[in-house]
């Protein structure tokens, strides 16, 4: 097959199959936002009349507030810590031979694989039973961490893996310390990844439920306080409101982390 | 501009700044090995208290005898043999059930998954990274979100519903979408497909296209090169995605909360009610440990399995 004919156009069924894949993919999110705006407390067709209310009601809902703040206080104090984490382990995993480096990687693949269940009675146990500690948004952000350093991990093995190790050799040939070379090249040079794996962490952290339903004290996290909107009928279209603000900033988000993920090394030289 | 620029600029002779690492024997300064465990250590550390000493602490609490608090702890191995009592029998029909609902689940992912990754790896040649990062963001999508929009199109007063309402196909809603089943198995595929797409994707993309010529010109129809060459060699991903997707399903607790009703009900919901409405931490931990068990049981089989594929395949 010549390289001409492998880069035809794509049959049309195959692109209706897609289109129709992606559909059902992303089929359910969408609805929230349409639903957001129907002035109609239950989500139901035919739409009836557009309405900003249900996101004027969130905005002076005092519960609301305190659980987002509460979330973005723990997302952002987990993405960084896993972040730093997952950095060090990145740099330990492409620049030096790692003893047992099967054995390593699967322990911090395993917070990924366990199922959530069994890290939150886990933690659960730990945190009370064990340590005897109250539970309250630092034990949701201790849990975070654990969860979040896998994604780290791999963002940023992927980031030091694209560019070229001898740009670091070279640096240390003309006289700069580990130090210098880790803040005059490595850093700079990772900087996309970082980033990237600042707002993924960020993002999973966020939108966990499950640790934070285990772990969580008096003070609940976003998601905790939308599944406790789920149960009423009547706040039903408030949570679509809330549910859509966060679509649209996670998509935000994840837009410009995958740009960043597929932008090349070479550029920032 | 750091002091040891300062000293090596003033003319001075270049002094190295006294490093942490200078305490120790010199053949360890330079040893990779050492770097990297110094490097892994926050990380390994931080894991190891919170997944190895936390589940340490629920296999300990399994043991434990529902006390009050302040009470002497009591061992007792009663938490186990309740499991396994004829009186028992919620626990185990729970337990079977959330490994039959994931099994399902996961063969319908891998089902639907597998032909959209196939025509992406192999099809697709335009504007790719933009079909890729289109299944990428659900990914990324709280997981949360995309079980609850399911309550908008499943709901009593649904999309579903409400659509077929006003078709005047039915004129009133249909019980059989909400609460039991059928609906977990449902949103819980769509809520994992994802999962399923870009590993599989990755396993086709990597397969050598030479290989696929290869077949086609020793007389190979399409269908025999996608049986003999294509599938076994996208195995790989198609496994570890659909032992990921198992074992995350087996413990989830939002969706069957959510549309389980009394047929849906899964051991995660168990596990949250023994811990939160009965307080009886320490049966809670036994079953957390019971399904753990059951796991690690049904991976080892499905690996192994995996690999008596891989060995008969070698010897063909």
């Amino acid at each position: 097959m010549s390289a001409t004919a492998r880069r035809s156009r794509l049959p049309m069924i195959l692109s209706v199959i897609l289109a129709f894949y992606v559909l059902v993919l992303y089929g359910p999110v969408v609805l929230l936002p349409v639903f957001s705006f129907n002035d109609n407390i239950y989500a139901v067709f035919p739409l009836t009349q557009f309405t900003t209310k249900w996101y004027h009601q969130l905005t002076d809902n005092e519960a609301m507030l305190s659980a987002l703040w509460a979330s973005i206080k723990i997302a952002a104090a987990s993405a960084v810590i896993a972040t730093i984490l997952g950095f060090l382990v990145a740099k330990a995993m492409t620049r030096y031979r790692v003893p047992a480096k099967n054995f390593f990687y699967a322990v911090f693949m395993l917070p990924l694989i366990l199922p959530t269940i069994i890290k939150g009675a886990s933690l659960l146990s730990f945190f009370r039973q064990y340590l005897d500690i109250p539970l309250s948004l630092w034990t949701i952000g201790a849990a975070h961490v654990t969860v979040t350093i896998p994604f780290a991990m791999l963002i940023l093995i992927a980031r030091l893996e694209s560019f070229d190790r001898s740009l670091e050799e070279a640096s240390a040939d003309l006289g700069m310390n580990a130090w210098e070379t880790a803040w005059r090249i490595t850093l700079p040079l990772a900087m996309p990844g970082l980033i990237a794996s600042l707002l993924l962490c960020f993002i999973v952290s966020f939108d966990e439920f499950m640790l934070a339903f285990f772990l969580s004290g008096s003070q609940p996290t976003l998601p905790i306080y939308m599944f406790g909107l789920l149960r009423f009928p009547e706040s039903m279209p408030m949570m679509l409101a809330l549910g859509s603000c966060i679509l649209f900033f996670s998509i935000i988000a994840v837009t410009i982390t995958e740009m960043l993920r597929l932008k090349r090394s070479e550029a920032l030289l | 501009m750091t002091s040891a620029r300062v000293l090596a600029r003033s003319g001075g002779r270049r002094t190295r700044l006294a490093r942490l690492s200078d305490i120790l024997p010199p053949q360890w300064q330079r040893s990779d090995a050492f770097i990297s465990l110094l490097l892994m250590a926050p990380a390994f550390l931080f894991i190891a208290v919170m997944l190895f000493a936390s589940v340490s602490t629920l296999v300990l609490v399994s043991f434990r005898e529902l006390t009050d608090p302040g009470m002497p702890v009591v061992y007792t191995l009663n938490n186990y043999l309740a499991l396994f009592a004829p009186e028992g029998d919620i626990y185990r029909a729970l337990l079977l059930r959330s490994l039959w609902i994931p099994l399902l689940t996961t063969v319908a992912v891998i089902l639907v998954a597998y032909p959209f990754a196939y025509v992406l790896a192999f099809h697709v040649h335009r504007y790719k990274a933009v079909w890729l990062i289109l299944v990428t963001i659900p990914f990324w999508i709280s997981y949360f979100l995309r079980v609850a929009s399911w309550k908008v199109i499943l709901g009593e007063n649904g999309v579903v519903n409400s659509f077929l309402a006003w078709l005047g196909v039915i004129d009133h809603p249909l019980e059989f979408l909400l609460y039991n089943r059928g609906a977990v198995i449902i949103v819980l595929t769509h809520s994992w497909l994802v999962f399923a797409i870009l590993p599989i994707y990755v396993s086709l993309e990597k397969i050598d296209r030479s290989f696929l010529e290869a077949a086609k010109d020793l007389g190979d129809d399409a269908i025999q090169v996608f049986l003999r060459v294509t599938l076994p060699l996208s195995l790989p991903g198609v496994f570890s995605s659909a032992i990921l997707i198992f074992v995350r399903a087996a413990g989830d607790y939002v969706t069957p909360s959510l549309f389980g009703g009394i047929s849906g009900t899964m051991i995660g919901n168990l596990i949250v009610s023994l811990f939160t409405a009965e307080d009886n931490a320490p049966m809670a931990a036994a079953v957390s440990v019971f399904l753990m068990l059951a796991l690690v049981i049904v991976v080892c089989a499905v690996a192994l399995l995996y690999w008596l594929w891989k060995k008969w395949r070698a010897s063909l």
